[in-house]
Protein backbone atom coordinates (compact mmCIF):
# COMPACT_ATOMS: atom_id res chain seq x y z
CA UNK A 1 0.00 0.00 0.00
CA UNK A 2 3.24 2.57 1.23
CA UNK A 3 4.71 2.99 -2.33
CA UNK A 4 1.47 3.19 -4.61
CA UNK A 5 1.78 7.02 -5.59
CA UNK A 6 -1.15 7.04 -7.84
CA UNK A 7 -2.32 9.65 -10.53
CA UNK A 8 -4.87 10.58 -7.50
CA UNK A 9 -1.99 11.34 -5.54
CA UNK A 10 -0.40 13.12 -7.86
CA UNK A 11 -3.62 15.56 -8.88
CA UNK A 12 -4.11 16.05 -4.67
CA UNK A 13 -0.25 16.98 -4.55
CA UNK A 14 -1.07 19.46 -7.67
CA UNK A 15 -3.97 20.84 -5.34
CA UNK A 16 -2.23 21.31 -2.57
CA UNK A 17 0.67 22.83 -4.10
CA UNK A 18 -1.61 25.51 -5.43
CA UNK A 19 -3.41 25.81 -2.08
CA UNK A 20 0.22 26.36 -0.60
CA UNK A 21 1.02 29.55 -3.28
CA UNK A 22 -2.03 31.17 -2.17
CA UNK A 23 -1.11 31.21 1.08
CA UNK A 24 2.33 32.77 -0.20
CA UNK A 25 0.87 34.99 -2.34
CA UNK A 26 0.49 37.91 0.69
CA UNK A 27 4.33 37.51 0.85
CA UNK A 28 4.55 38.16 -2.60
CA UNK A 29 3.34 40.86 -3.07
CA UNK A 30 5.24 42.58 -0.11
CA UNK A 31 8.71 41.17 -0.87
CA UNK A 32 8.42 42.15 -4.12
CA UNK A 33 6.92 45.16 -3.96
CA UNK A 34 9.17 46.07 -1.49
CA UNK A 35 12.24 45.99 -4.17
CA UNK A 36 10.55 48.78 -6.70
CA UNK A 37 10.65 52.33 -6.98
CA UNK A 38 7.60 54.12 -5.93
CA UNK A 39 5.99 54.42 -9.20
CA UNK A 40 6.39 51.21 -9.55
CA UNK A 41 4.46 49.54 -6.87
CA UNK A 42 1.21 51.96 -8.34
CA UNK A 43 1.51 50.89 -11.63
CA UNK A 44 3.30 47.14 -11.53
CA UNK A 45 1.68 45.62 -8.43
CA UNK A 46 1.37 42.14 -9.48
CA UNK A 47 4.54 42.22 -11.20
CA UNK A 48 7.97 41.11 -10.86
CA UNK A 49 10.27 44.32 -9.83
CA UNK A 50 12.24 45.57 -13.57
CA UNK A 51 15.45 46.06 -11.01
CA UNK A 52 15.75 44.74 -7.60
CA UNK A 53 16.26 48.12 -5.55
CA UNK A 54 17.36 47.59 -2.03
CA UNK A 55 17.19 51.67 -1.13
CA UNK A 56 13.75 51.15 0.34
CA UNK A 57 15.20 48.88 2.86
CA UNK A 58 18.20 51.03 3.80
CA UNK A 59 15.71 53.98 4.44
CA UNK A 60 13.25 51.84 6.59
CA UNK A 61 16.56 50.76 8.29
CA UNK A 62 17.83 53.62 8.82
CA UNK A 63 14.29 55.40 9.87
CA UNK A 64 12.57 52.51 11.68
CA UNK A 65 16.29 53.07 13.81
CA UNK A 66 16.40 48.88 13.76
CA UNK A 67 19.15 48.16 15.63
CA UNK A 68 17.99 49.70 18.26
CA UNK A 69 14.36 48.62 18.10
CA UNK A 70 15.72 44.76 17.48
CA UNK A 71 18.32 44.74 20.52
CA UNK A 72 14.87 46.59 23.18
CA UNK A 73 12.43 43.15 21.42
CA UNK A 74 15.90 40.88 22.18
CA UNK A 75 15.96 42.30 25.77
CA UNK A 76 12.44 42.52 26.32
CA UNK A 77 11.86 38.80 25.03
CA UNK A 78 14.92 37.43 26.61
CA UNK A 79 14.47 38.93 29.92
CA UNK A 80 11.07 37.89 30.48
CA UNK A 81 11.82 34.37 29.31
CA UNK A 82 14.82 34.08 31.98
CA UNK A 83 12.63 35.01 34.77
CA UNK A 84 9.73 33.23 34.01
CA UNK A 85 11.62 30.15 33.20
CA UNK A 86 13.62 30.61 36.77
CA UNK A 87 10.50 31.50 39.31
CA UNK A 88 8.05 29.87 38.13
CA UNK A 89 9.84 26.33 37.86
CA UNK A 90 11.01 27.13 41.54
CA UNK A 91 7.39 28.02 42.35
CA UNK A 92 5.68 25.16 40.41
CA UNK A 93 8.68 22.19 42.21
CA UNK A 94 7.77 23.63 45.92
CA UNK A 95 3.83 23.42 45.12
CA UNK A 96 3.95 19.91 43.70
CA UNK A 97 6.16 18.93 46.89
CA UNK A 98 4.32 20.89 49.54
CA UNK A 99 1.33 18.75 49.83
CA UNK A 100 -0.30 21.24 52.10
CA UNK A 101 -3.74 22.95 51.43
CA UNK A 102 -2.17 26.20 50.47
CA UNK A 103 -0.40 24.85 47.80
CA UNK A 104 -3.65 24.33 46.29
CA UNK A 105 -4.70 27.61 46.72
CA UNK A 106 -2.11 28.87 45.37
CA UNK A 107 -1.90 26.75 42.16
CA UNK A 108 -5.33 27.48 41.75
CA UNK A 109 -5.82 31.32 41.63
CA UNK A 110 -2.48 31.04 39.35
CA UNK A 111 -4.72 28.75 36.69
CA UNK A 112 -8.09 30.45 37.21
CA UNK A 113 -6.42 33.97 36.05
CA UNK A 114 -5.69 32.30 33.11
CA UNK A 115 -9.20 33.19 31.77
CA UNK A 116 -8.84 36.83 32.88
CA UNK A 117 -8.63 38.76 29.42
CA UNK A 118 -5.99 41.59 29.26
CA UNK A 119 -8.08 44.06 28.28
CA UNK A 120 -9.85 43.63 31.50
CA UNK A 121 -6.61 44.27 33.57
CA UNK A 122 -4.73 47.00 31.57
CA UNK A 123 -6.92 50.25 32.55
CA UNK A 124 -5.92 49.73 36.39
CA UNK A 125 -2.87 48.22 35.68
CA UNK A 126 -1.19 51.36 33.94
CA UNK A 127 -2.32 52.92 37.28
CA UNK A 128 -0.51 50.16 39.73
CA UNK A 129 2.47 50.06 37.67
CA UNK A 130 2.64 54.13 37.76
CA UNK A 131 2.75 54.30 41.23
CA UNK A 132 5.28 50.90 41.28
CA UNK A 133 7.59 53.18 38.81
CA UNK A 134 7.02 50.09 36.03
CA UNK A 135 6.04 52.91 33.20
CA UNK A 136 8.65 53.53 30.50
CA UNK A 137 10.91 50.80 31.32
CA UNK A 138 12.29 47.87 29.70
CA UNK A 139 12.40 45.88 33.36
CA UNK A 140 9.00 47.22 34.21
CA UNK A 141 8.13 45.71 31.00
CA UNK A 142 10.28 42.08 32.21
CA UNK A 143 8.16 42.17 35.21
CA UNK A 144 4.73 42.48 33.76
CA UNK A 145 5.36 39.73 31.26
CA UNK A 146 6.72 37.35 34.62
CA UNK A 147 3.20 38.40 36.35
CA UNK A 148 0.86 37.35 33.00
CA UNK A 149 2.84 34.99 31.90
CA UNK A 150 3.33 33.05 35.37
CA UNK A 151 -0.26 31.62 34.95
CA UNK A 152 0.55 29.45 31.94
CA UNK A 153 3.88 28.46 32.67
CA UNK A 154 3.47 27.13 36.35
CA UNK A 155 1.17 25.22 34.89
CA UNK A 156 3.00 23.29 32.46
CA UNK A 157 5.90 23.22 34.91
CA UNK A 158 3.51 21.93 37.42
CA UNK A 159 2.00 18.93 35.32
CA UNK A 160 5.89 17.90 34.35
CA UNK A 161 7.13 18.20 37.23
CA UNK A 162 4.40 15.63 38.94
CA UNK A 163 5.93 12.96 36.49
CA UNK A 164 8.79 12.85 38.09
CA UNK A 165 10.01 10.36 40.70
CA UNK A 166 10.68 11.66 44.47
CA UNK A 167 13.30 8.96 44.96
CA UNK A 168 16.06 11.04 42.77
CA UNK A 169 15.54 13.55 44.99
CA UNK A 170 15.47 11.54 48.67
CA UNK A 171 18.87 10.24 47.66
CA UNK A 172 20.18 13.69 47.06
CA UNK A 173 18.86 14.64 50.36
CA UNK A 174 20.54 11.87 52.37
CA UNK A 175 23.89 12.29 50.31
CA UNK A 176 22.92 16.14 52.19
CA UNK A 177 22.03 18.18 49.34
CA UNK A 178 19.48 21.32 50.39
CA UNK A 179 16.21 21.50 48.68
CA UNK A 180 18.12 24.29 46.71
CA UNK A 181 20.60 22.15 45.42
CA UNK A 182 18.42 19.92 44.92
CA UNK A 183 16.31 21.98 42.47
CA UNK A 184 18.93 23.26 40.55
CA UNK A 185 21.48 20.18 40.14
CA UNK A 186 18.77 17.73 39.96
CA UNK A 187 14.97 18.22 39.19
CA UNK A 188 15.69 21.34 36.84
CA UNK A 189 17.80 19.58 34.16
CA UNK A 190 15.07 17.07 33.79
CA UNK A 191 12.47 19.63 33.11
CA UNK A 192 14.37 20.41 29.96
CA UNK A 193 11.61 19.12 27.28
CA UNK A 194 9.05 21.17 29.08
CA UNK A 195 11.01 24.26 29.19
CA UNK A 196 11.85 24.22 25.58
CA UNK A 197 8.05 24.41 25.00
CA UNK A 198 7.49 27.00 27.65
CA UNK A 199 10.38 29.33 26.06
CA UNK A 200 8.83 29.08 22.67
CA UNK A 201 5.73 29.85 23.37
CA UNK A 202 6.72 32.31 25.33
CA UNK A 203 8.87 34.30 22.79
CA UNK A 204 6.57 34.06 20.50
CA UNK A 205 4.01 35.38 22.26
CA UNK A 206 6.27 38.52 23.88
CA UNK A 207 8.10 39.00 20.79
CA UNK A 208 4.75 39.73 19.04
CA UNK A 209 2.84 41.50 21.77
CA UNK A 210 2.41 44.72 20.55
CA UNK A 211 -0.65 46.00 23.43
CA UNK A 212 0.75 46.03 26.51
CA UNK A 213 4.87 47.29 25.66
CA UNK A 214 2.49 50.20 23.77
CA UNK A 215 0.89 50.94 27.11
CA UNK A 216 4.26 50.91 28.50
CA UNK A 217 6.99 52.03 26.82
CA UNK A 218 6.25 55.79 25.78
CA UNK A 219 9.60 56.38 25.15
CA UNK A 220 10.73 56.29 21.71
CA UNK A 221 13.98 54.93 22.08
CA UNK A 222 12.71 51.94 24.17
CA UNK A 223 10.01 50.56 21.32
CA UNK A 224 9.98 47.37 20.51
CA UNK A 225 9.69 45.69 16.65
CA UNK A 226 5.89 45.82 16.62
CA UNK A 227 5.31 48.98 18.45
CA UNK A 228 8.24 50.54 15.94
CA UNK A 229 6.00 49.08 12.74
CA UNK A 230 3.12 51.06 14.37
CA UNK A 231 4.49 54.06 14.32
CA UNK A 232 6.10 54.00 11.62
CA UNK A 233 3.13 52.96 9.34
CA UNK A 234 1.32 55.58 11.36
CA UNK A 235 3.86 58.42 9.87
CA UNK A 236 4.22 56.79 6.41
CA UNK A 237 0.39 56.41 5.26
CA UNK A 238 0.44 55.77 1.71
CA UNK A 239 4.19 55.55 1.03
CA UNK A 240 3.89 52.07 0.51
CA UNK A 241 7.70 51.93 -0.67
CA UNK A 242 9.21 52.67 3.06
CA UNK A 243 6.28 50.63 4.68
CA UNK A 244 6.63 47.50 2.94
CA UNK A 245 10.53 47.23 3.64
CA UNK A 246 9.59 48.02 6.80
CA UNK A 247 7.12 44.82 7.04
CA UNK A 248 10.11 42.56 5.38
CA UNK A 249 12.80 43.66 7.97
CA UNK A 250 10.13 43.34 11.22
CA UNK A 251 9.16 39.71 10.04
CA UNK A 252 13.12 38.53 8.92
CA UNK A 253 13.99 37.52 12.34
CA UNK A 254 10.84 35.70 13.73
CA UNK A 255 11.86 33.29 9.81
CA UNK A 256 15.17 32.86 10.89
CA UNK A 257 13.76 32.19 14.98
CA UNK A 258 11.58 29.55 12.81
CA UNK A 259 13.69 27.81 10.31
CA UNK A 260 16.15 27.12 13.28
CA UNK A 261 13.65 25.41 15.73
CA UNK A 262 11.23 24.43 13.70
CA UNK A 263 11.13 20.88 14.81
CA UNK A 264 10.26 22.18 18.49
CA UNK A 265 8.02 24.81 17.96
CA UNK A 266 6.06 22.74 16.24
CA UNK A 267 6.55 19.84 18.80
CA UNK A 268 6.14 22.90 21.52
CA UNK A 269 2.58 23.96 20.11
CA UNK A 270 1.45 20.22 19.93
CA UNK A 271 2.37 20.14 23.61
CA UNK A 272 1.43 23.12 24.69
CA UNK A 273 -2.08 23.23 23.29
CA UNK A 274 -3.01 19.58 24.19
CA UNK A 275 -2.87 20.02 28.26
CA UNK B 1 35.47 16.80 41.47
CA UNK B 2 34.51 19.89 42.93
CA UNK B 3 30.97 19.23 43.05
CA UNK B 4 31.81 16.44 45.24
CA UNK B 5 33.74 18.30 47.34
CA UNK B 6 30.88 20.84 47.71
CA UNK B 7 28.84 18.27 48.57
CA UNK B 8 30.94 17.37 51.24
CA UNK B 9 30.94 20.07 52.78
CA UNK B 10 27.00 20.81 52.57
CA UNK B 11 26.92 17.55 54.25
CA UNK B 12 29.13 18.33 56.90
CA UNK B 13 27.30 21.27 58.05
CA UNK B 14 24.00 19.44 57.99
CA UNK B 15 25.63 16.69 60.34
CA UNK B 16 26.49 19.24 63.05
CA UNK B 17 23.41 20.79 62.75
CA UNK B 18 22.22 17.66 63.30
CA UNK B 19 24.19 16.94 66.26
CA UNK B 20 23.38 20.94 67.75
CA UNK B 21 19.06 20.30 67.64
CA UNK B 22 19.59 16.74 69.64
CA UNK B 23 20.14 19.00 72.08
CA UNK B 24 17.58 21.16 72.53
CA UNK B 25 14.03 19.73 73.03
CA UNK B 26 12.24 17.93 69.86
CA UNK B 27 9.23 20.76 70.49
CA UNK B 28 11.58 23.36 69.40
CA UNK B 29 13.56 20.98 66.73
CA UNK B 30 9.66 20.75 64.99
CA UNK B 31 9.16 24.56 65.23
CA UNK B 32 12.39 25.41 63.60
CA UNK B 33 11.95 22.92 61.05
CA UNK B 34 8.44 24.52 60.06
CA UNK B 35 10.22 27.73 60.24
CA UNK B 36 12.45 26.42 57.89
CA UNK B 37 9.94 24.87 55.96
CA UNK B 38 7.96 27.88 55.18
CA UNK B 39 11.17 30.26 54.72
CA UNK B 40 12.06 27.47 51.63
CA UNK B 41 7.99 28.10 50.52
CA UNK B 42 8.75 31.51 50.58
CA UNK B 43 11.52 31.39 48.85
CA UNK B 44 10.70 29.20 45.89
CA UNK B 45 7.05 30.67 45.52
CA UNK B 46 7.49 34.24 46.55
CA UNK B 47 8.99 35.94 43.41
CA UNK B 48 6.89 35.23 41.34
CA UNK B 49 3.49 35.56 43.58
CA UNK B 50 4.67 39.06 44.29
CA UNK B 51 4.55 39.74 40.00
CA UNK B 52 1.48 37.94 40.06
CA UNK B 53 -0.78 39.59 43.11
CA UNK B 54 0.64 43.00 42.07
CA UNK B 55 0.37 42.60 37.74
CA UNK B 56 -2.60 40.17 37.44
CA UNK B 57 -4.56 40.36 41.04
CA UNK B 58 -4.54 43.89 42.57
CA UNK B 59 -5.40 45.59 38.66
CA UNK B 60 -8.29 42.60 37.96
CA UNK B 61 -10.12 43.22 41.40
CA UNK B 62 -9.36 47.27 41.19
CA UNK B 63 -10.82 46.97 37.93
CA UNK B 64 -13.79 45.70 39.11
CA UNK B 65 -14.19 47.96 41.65
CA UNK B 66 -13.74 50.94 38.97
CA UNK B 67 -16.24 49.64 36.89
CA UNK B 68 -19.12 51.16 39.53
CA UNK B 69 -17.81 54.23 39.68
CA UNK B 70 -17.44 57.36 37.44
CA UNK B 71 -13.21 57.37 37.48
CA UNK B 72 -11.75 59.54 34.06
CA UNK B 73 -8.34 58.78 35.01
CA UNK B 74 -7.42 62.67 35.26
CA UNK B 75 -9.08 64.04 38.17
CA UNK B 76 -8.70 62.74 41.79
CA UNK B 77 -12.17 62.66 42.22
CA UNK B 78 -13.70 59.02 42.49
CA UNK B 79 -17.21 58.51 42.77
CA UNK B 80 -19.19 55.14 43.06
CA UNK B 81 -21.94 55.10 40.85
CA UNK B 82 -23.89 51.94 40.91
CA UNK B 83 -25.05 50.37 38.07
CA UNK B 84 -24.91 53.21 36.34
CA UNK B 85 -22.52 53.00 33.65
CA UNK B 86 -23.82 49.31 32.57
CA UNK B 87 -27.27 50.87 32.43
CA UNK B 88 -25.66 53.36 30.04
CA UNK B 89 -24.46 50.24 28.53
CA UNK B 90 -27.31 48.69 28.11
CA UNK B 91 -29.20 51.22 27.20
CA UNK B 92 -27.49 54.06 25.32
CA UNK B 93 -24.28 53.15 24.09
CA UNK B 94 -25.15 51.91 20.63
CA UNK B 95 -21.55 51.65 19.94
CA UNK B 96 -20.75 49.06 22.38
CA UNK B 97 -23.80 47.28 21.47
CA UNK B 98 -22.69 47.16 17.75
CA UNK B 99 -19.62 46.06 18.73
CA UNK B 100 -20.98 43.27 20.49
CA UNK B 101 -22.87 41.73 18.13
CA UNK B 102 -20.82 42.12 15.35
CA UNK B 103 -17.83 40.24 17.60
CA UNK B 104 -19.99 37.82 18.36
CA UNK B 105 -20.80 37.43 14.50
CA UNK B 106 -17.14 37.21 14.07
CA UNK B 107 -16.26 34.93 16.18
CA UNK B 108 -19.07 32.62 14.91
CA UNK B 109 -17.80 32.70 11.36
CA UNK B 110 -13.82 33.01 12.34
CA UNK B 111 -14.74 29.54 14.11
CA UNK B 112 -16.02 27.45 11.67
CA UNK B 113 -13.81 28.45 8.70
CA UNK B 114 -10.94 28.72 10.86
CA UNK B 115 -11.44 25.19 11.88
CA UNK B 116 -13.16 23.59 8.98
CA UNK B 117 -10.01 25.09 7.23
CA UNK B 118 -7.48 24.24 9.61
CA UNK B 119 -8.71 20.62 9.37
CA UNK B 120 -8.71 20.20 5.80
CA UNK B 121 -5.05 21.63 5.66
CA UNK B 122 -4.27 18.78 8.36
CA UNK B 123 -5.73 16.07 6.22
CA UNK B 124 -4.03 17.43 3.23
CA UNK B 125 -0.44 17.35 4.36
CA UNK B 126 -1.42 13.68 6.39
CA UNK B 127 -1.51 12.07 2.72
CA UNK B 128 1.35 10.53 1.15
CA UNK B 129 2.75 13.54 -0.42
CA UNK B 130 6.64 14.74 -1.36
CA UNK B 131 6.27 17.76 -0.50
CA UNK B 132 4.06 17.29 2.92
CA UNK B 133 6.96 18.41 5.07
CA UNK B 134 7.52 22.21 2.53
CA UNK B 135 3.53 22.68 2.80
CA UNK B 136 3.32 22.32 6.82
CA UNK B 137 5.62 24.70 6.82
CA UNK B 138 4.15 27.14 4.53
CA UNK B 139 0.46 26.88 5.65
CA UNK B 140 1.61 27.55 9.13
CA UNK B 141 4.06 30.37 8.54
CA UNK B 142 1.43 33.28 8.75
CA UNK B 143 0.72 31.94 12.45
CA UNK B 144 4.33 33.29 13.54
CA UNK B 145 3.65 36.90 12.81
CA UNK B 146 2.01 38.79 15.27
CA UNK B 147 -1.55 39.98 13.94
CA UNK B 148 -0.02 44.03 14.32
CA UNK B 149 1.90 43.38 11.37
CA UNK B 150 -0.31 40.42 9.12
CA UNK B 151 -3.18 43.11 9.75
CA UNK B 152 -0.52 45.57 7.74
CA UNK B 153 0.64 43.13 5.04
CA UNK B 154 -2.76 42.81 4.26
CA UNK B 155 -4.01 46.10 4.18
CA UNK B 156 -1.62 46.42 1.06
CA UNK B 157 -2.83 43.34 0.01
CA UNK B 158 -6.31 44.97 -0.05
CA UNK B 159 -5.86 48.08 -0.89
CA UNK B 160 -2.99 47.32 -3.65
CA UNK B 161 -2.96 43.76 -4.66
CA UNK B 162 -6.36 43.09 -4.93
CA UNK B 163 -7.06 45.98 -7.12
CA UNK B 164 -3.96 44.83 -9.18
CA UNK B 165 -5.25 41.48 -9.43
CA UNK B 166 -8.72 42.73 -10.41
CA UNK B 167 -7.43 44.79 -13.11
CA UNK B 168 -5.82 41.51 -14.46
CA UNK B 169 -8.41 39.00 -14.05
CA UNK B 170 -11.33 41.32 -14.89
CA UNK B 171 -13.19 39.44 -11.61
CA UNK B 172 -15.15 41.99 -9.70
CA UNK B 173 -14.80 40.28 -6.43
CA UNK B 174 -10.76 41.83 -6.78
CA UNK B 175 -12.37 45.41 -7.79
CA UNK B 176 -14.34 46.51 -4.43
CA UNK B 177 -12.71 48.91 -2.12
CA UNK B 178 -12.39 46.12 0.79
CA UNK B 179 -11.50 48.14 3.22
CA UNK B 180 -13.65 50.99 2.82
CA UNK B 181 -16.95 48.91 3.15
CA UNK B 182 -18.18 48.02 6.41
CA UNK B 183 -19.64 44.42 5.37
CA UNK B 184 -16.18 43.86 2.83
CA UNK B 185 -13.73 45.33 5.52
CA UNK B 186 -15.62 42.71 8.19
CA UNK B 187 -14.36 40.07 5.87
CA UNK B 188 -10.86 41.66 5.52
CA UNK B 189 -10.66 41.03 8.79
CA UNK B 190 -12.15 37.31 8.39
CA UNK B 191 -9.98 36.46 6.22
CA UNK B 192 -6.66 37.90 8.36
CA UNK B 193 -7.63 35.58 10.93
CA UNK B 194 -8.20 32.91 9.16
CA UNK B 195 -5.22 33.19 7.24
CA UNK B 196 -3.27 33.44 10.28
CA UNK B 197 -5.16 30.91 12.87
CA UNK B 198 -5.73 27.89 10.34
CA UNK B 199 -2.14 27.12 10.45
CA UNK B 200 -2.00 26.89 14.21
CA UNK B 201 -5.05 24.57 13.87
CA UNK B 202 -3.73 22.43 11.70
CA UNK B 203 -0.69 21.36 13.90
CA UNK B 204 -3.13 20.38 16.56
CA UNK B 205 -5.30 18.27 14.00
CA UNK B 206 -2.02 17.19 12.50
CA UNK B 207 -1.05 15.68 16.21
CA UNK B 208 -4.50 14.13 16.56
CA UNK B 209 -4.61 12.44 12.95
CA UNK B 210 -1.28 10.81 14.03
CA UNK B 211 -2.71 9.13 17.13
CA UNK B 212 -5.50 7.56 14.90
CA UNK B 213 -4.07 3.60 14.34
CA UNK B 214 -3.72 3.20 10.71
CA UNK B 215 -4.66 -0.79 11.28
CA UNK B 216 -8.42 0.39 11.83
CA UNK B 217 -8.48 2.43 8.96
CA UNK B 218 -6.99 -0.33 6.66
CA UNK B 219 -9.89 -2.77 8.80
CA UNK B 220 -12.50 -0.57 7.32
CA UNK B 221 -11.12 -0.19 4.23
CA UNK B 222 -10.95 -4.17 4.03
CA UNK B 223 -14.77 -3.96 4.85
CA UNK B 224 -15.26 -2.10 1.93
CA UNK B 225 -15.43 1.36 3.76
CA UNK B 226 -14.93 3.99 0.79
CA UNK B 227 -12.71 7.08 2.19
CA UNK B 228 -15.47 9.59 3.30
CA UNK B 229 -17.37 6.34 4.78
CA UNK B 230 -13.46 5.86 7.18
CA UNK B 231 -13.51 9.91 7.62
CA UNK B 232 -16.73 10.11 9.01
CA UNK B 233 -16.82 6.93 10.58
CA UNK B 234 -12.85 6.50 12.08
CA UNK B 235 -11.42 9.47 11.93
CA UNK B 236 -14.10 11.83 13.02
CA UNK B 237 -14.81 10.22 16.30
CA UNK B 238 -11.41 9.32 17.43
CA UNK B 239 -9.99 12.92 16.82
CA UNK B 240 -13.26 14.52 18.56
CA UNK B 241 -11.15 15.63 21.26
CA UNK B 242 -8.50 17.83 19.52
CA UNK B 243 -11.74 19.55 18.06
CA UNK B 244 -12.87 20.41 21.19
CA UNK B 245 -9.41 22.04 22.20
CA UNK B 246 -9.32 23.86 18.66
CA UNK B 247 -12.93 25.20 18.76
CA UNK B 248 -11.90 26.70 22.57
CA UNK B 249 -8.93 27.72 21.23
CA UNK B 250 -9.87 29.47 18.13
CA UNK B 251 -13.26 30.84 19.88
CA UNK B 252 -11.28 32.43 23.40
CA UNK B 253 -8.70 33.86 20.54
CA UNK B 254 -11.11 35.15 17.94
CA UNK B 255 -13.68 37.00 20.94
CA UNK B 256 -10.44 39.12 21.95
CA UNK B 257 -9.33 39.92 18.23
CA UNK B 258 -7.70 43.71 18.48
CA UNK B 259 -4.16 43.65 17.03
CA UNK B 260 -5.50 42.68 13.27
CA UNK B 261 -8.66 44.92 14.17
CA UNK B 262 -6.19 47.53 14.88
CA UNK B 263 -3.76 47.64 12.10
CA UNK B 264 -6.47 46.25 9.30
CA UNK B 265 -8.86 49.15 9.54
CA UNK B 266 -8.72 50.43 13.16
CA UNK B 267 -12.61 50.29 13.45
CA UNK B 268 -13.01 51.83 9.98
CA UNK B 269 -15.11 52.87 8.08
CA UNK B 270 -16.69 54.62 10.49
CA UNK B 271 -16.50 52.39 13.68
CA UNK B 272 -18.54 49.93 11.64
CA UNK B 273 -16.09 46.76 12.41
CA UNK B 274 -14.70 48.01 16.24
CA UNK B 275 -14.63 44.90 17.64
CA UNK B 276 -15.21 44.51 21.68
CA UNK B 277 -11.34 44.44 22.29
CA UNK B 278 -10.89 47.87 20.59
CA UNK B 279 -13.65 49.56 21.79
CA UNK B 280 -12.91 48.98 25.16
CA UNK B 281 -9.45 50.24 24.28
CA UNK B 282 -10.62 53.23 22.72
CA UNK B 283 -12.97 53.97 25.59
CA UNK B 284 -10.59 54.08 27.75
CA UNK B 285 -7.03 55.91 26.14
CA UNK B 286 -8.91 57.88 23.64
CA UNK B 287 -12.22 59.10 25.30
CA UNK B 288 -10.55 58.82 29.11
CA UNK B 289 -14.14 57.50 30.77
CA UNK B 290 -12.49 54.86 32.67
CA UNK B 291 -15.07 53.56 34.61
CA UNK B 292 -17.11 53.08 31.27
CA UNK B 293 -14.21 51.32 29.67
CA UNK B 294 -13.56 49.06 32.95
CA UNK B 295 -18.01 48.19 33.14
CA UNK B 296 -17.52 46.79 29.47
CA UNK B 297 -13.83 45.32 30.57
CA UNK B 298 -16.14 43.36 33.18
CA UNK B 299 -18.62 42.30 30.59
CA UNK B 300 -15.62 40.62 28.48
CA UNK B 301 -14.28 39.17 31.14
CA UNK B 302 -17.27 37.35 32.16
CA UNK B 303 -17.91 36.01 28.64
CA UNK B 304 -14.87 34.81 28.41
CA UNK B 305 -14.31 33.43 31.86
CA UNK B 306 -17.78 31.72 30.88
CA UNK B 307 -16.33 30.06 27.44
CA UNK B 308 -13.68 28.86 29.29
CA UNK B 309 -15.63 27.13 32.09
CA UNK B 310 -17.71 25.86 29.45
CA UNK B 311 -14.69 24.44 27.93
CA UNK B 312 -12.91 22.81 30.52
CA UNK B 313 -16.21 21.01 32.00
CA UNK B 314 -17.00 19.95 28.45
CA UNK B 315 -13.43 17.97 28.01
CA UNK B 316 -13.64 16.59 31.61
CA UNK B 317 -16.80 14.85 30.73
CA UNK B 318 -15.13 13.61 27.38
CA UNK B 319 -12.16 12.02 29.59
CA UNK B 320 -14.51 10.73 32.36
CA UNK B 321 -16.30 8.93 28.89
CA UNK B 322 -13.53 8.01 27.47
Amino acid sequence: MGNRYTWRTSIVEILAILLGLVFLVPFYYVLSNSLKPFAEILTNTSALPKVLMFDNYVNAFEKLNFLTVFKNSLIVTIGSNIVLVIFCSMAAYMLVRTKKKISNIIFMTFVAAMIIPFQSIMIPLIKTAGTLGLLNSMWGLVFMYLGFGSGMTIFLYHGFIKGIPLELEEAAIIDGCTRFGVFWRIVFPLLKPITVTIVILNSLWIWNDFLLPSLVLQDPELRTIPLATFFFFGQYTKQWDLALAALVIGIIPLLIFFFTMQKHIIQGITSGSIK
Amino acid sequence: MNNESKLDTVKGSVLTNQKSTKVSPSVSFLNKKKWKEAGLFTLFVGPVLLAFILIVLIPFFTGIYYAFTDWNGVTGSVKWVGLDNFKYLFTEDKQFQQSFILTTKYTVVAIILTNLIGFGLALLVAQKLKTKNFLRTVFFMPNLIGGLILGFIWQFIFVKGFVSIGQLTGIPLFELAWLGDAKTAFWGIVIVSVWQGAGYIMIIYIAALQNVPQELIEAAKIDGANRFQVLRHITMPLVAPAVTICLFLTTASSFKVFDANLSLTNGGPFKSTEMLALNIYTEAFVNNRYGIGEAKALIFFIVVAAITVLQVTISKKREVES
